[in-house]
């Protein structure tokens, strides 16, 4: 029983681990690319910037999420 | 680094870190942690306005992480989240109409603070005595040693009568163990909850949290993964509410959002280690953490 939940625990660390390079290489992604365009797009088309703007962060959750989990995936079949 | 949107110098990693601590909190206690991250924003010099409309842009991305891993625990009531929603976003377009009529008024951020410092306050005290009561009374039960989620309140008189009251439609909520409760119940808790979310930013999970557990009699545990569920629902709507109005940081909520997804999947794991009162009781001092923030700023005269 404690190997099982240390062994889930671990997985856990891992995926975790995963999921922050993931987010923190999003963030420095979407500044250099769309950080100007955001700026001008609240300043000059607001509903626009509003729909974007929720994309980007449940983009974030979202997609992170799935992609952490299928690299976590591989990376665990390759490990057996 | 500076973030033109809202014309603020920040250092992404206070943000960063800022972002994990809400995250962790937020999984656990099922709240947005506007209460923290709100003055926390405030503190470095961003305009109260731009620090409720920022939040809540990253408390979407941090409750859908928090919210899928309660759900994996079994701690989500689905049916209840959407009616939940409804509500709430009623109260959430309010309480933004009440933040631009005040900056209109030019008070937005006196008026604001004064209102966090008495809503964060009570909500500590009533918790505080509510759940010290609940674990003198249980003290000895073992509670935490087969059933971490077995709940109990010293409000429960109280809950149950609230459930006696028969205005229809009626619903049932199976998965949060409630045989029967009367629709305009949940709504009025959804629309007070969301009201606050659209006057002091975030999911307003600080109001709502409780007053499932006490007005709804919803377990603690259900309580809070179902108010993260609700919260992507509701956060969403006032993002976009907010970002219209030009009170969106998209920036630095992606930087909060970094740390924050993280501390959320913590949080919602601890979750299931320990029991309903004491996720309560260790509740309390979150609120009375943004009192301090904003008397701070309110008394120094910090950019207020």
């Amino acid at each position: 029983m404690k190997k099982e939940s240390a062994k889930s625990l671990r997985a856990f660390a891992a995926e975790l681990a995963i999921y922050a390079v993931l987010v923190t290489a999003y963030f420095f992604l979407v500044l250099n690319l769309l950080g100007n365009w955001l700026y001008r797009l609240d300043t000059q088309h607001r509903i626009l910037y509003a729909v974007v703007a929720l994309l980007l962060i449940v983009g974030q959750a979202v997609v992170l999420d799935v992609l952490t989990r299928a690299l976590f995936g591989l990376l665990r079949r390759r490990w057996r | 680094m500076f973030f033109p949107i809202s014309n603020s110098h920040i250092d992404p990693l206070y943000l960063a870190i800022v972002g994990f601590l809400i995250g962790i909190l937020g999984g656990f206690f099922g709240v947005g942690g506007s209460f923290i991250a709100g003055p926390a924003l405030r503190l470095m010099g961003v305009d109260w306005n731009y620090a409720v409309g920022t939040d809540l842009a990253h408390i979407v991305g941090k409750s859908i992480v928090a919210a899928r891993q309660h759900r994996t625990l079994g701690n989500v009531d689905l049916k209840l989240g959407l009616i939940m929603a409804i509500g709430t976003i009623g109260g959430a377009e309010g309480g933004a109409q009440a933040i631009q009529a005040l900056k209109r008024a030019g008070n937005v951020n006196t008026v604001v603070s004064w209102v966090a410092i008495v809503v964060y306050f009570s909500i500590s005290i009533f918790m505080l005595w509510e759940s010290q009561k609940t674990l003198r009374s249980h003290k000895g039960r073992s509670q935490n040693a087969g059933e971490p989620k077995a709940d109990h309140s010293a409000f429960g008189s109280v809950t149950k009568r609230i459930q006696r009251i028969k205005i229809w439609p009626m619903v049932s909520l199976p998965t949060s163990g409630i045989q029967e409760i009367s629709l305009w119940t949940i709504l009025l808790v959804a629309v007070i909850g969301g009201f606050f979310a659209g006057f002091l930013g975030g999911g307003a999970g600080y109001i709502r949290m409780p007053s499932m557990v006490y007005v709804l009699g919803i377990p603690t545990h259900l309580a809070v993964g179902t108010d993260l569920f609700e919260i992507v629902i509701s956060a969403s709507y006032g993002t976009l509410s907010h970002a219209i109005k030009g009170n969106v940081d998209i920036l630095i909520a992606l930087v909060m959002q970094t740390g924050a997804v993280i501390g959320a999947q913590i949080g919602a794991v601890a979750t299931q280690y320990f029991a309903g009162p004491k996720i309560r009781l260790a509740f309390v001092p979150l609120p009375l953490i943004g009192v301090a923030i904003v008397l701070y700023t309110l008394l120094t005269g910090h950019k207020l």
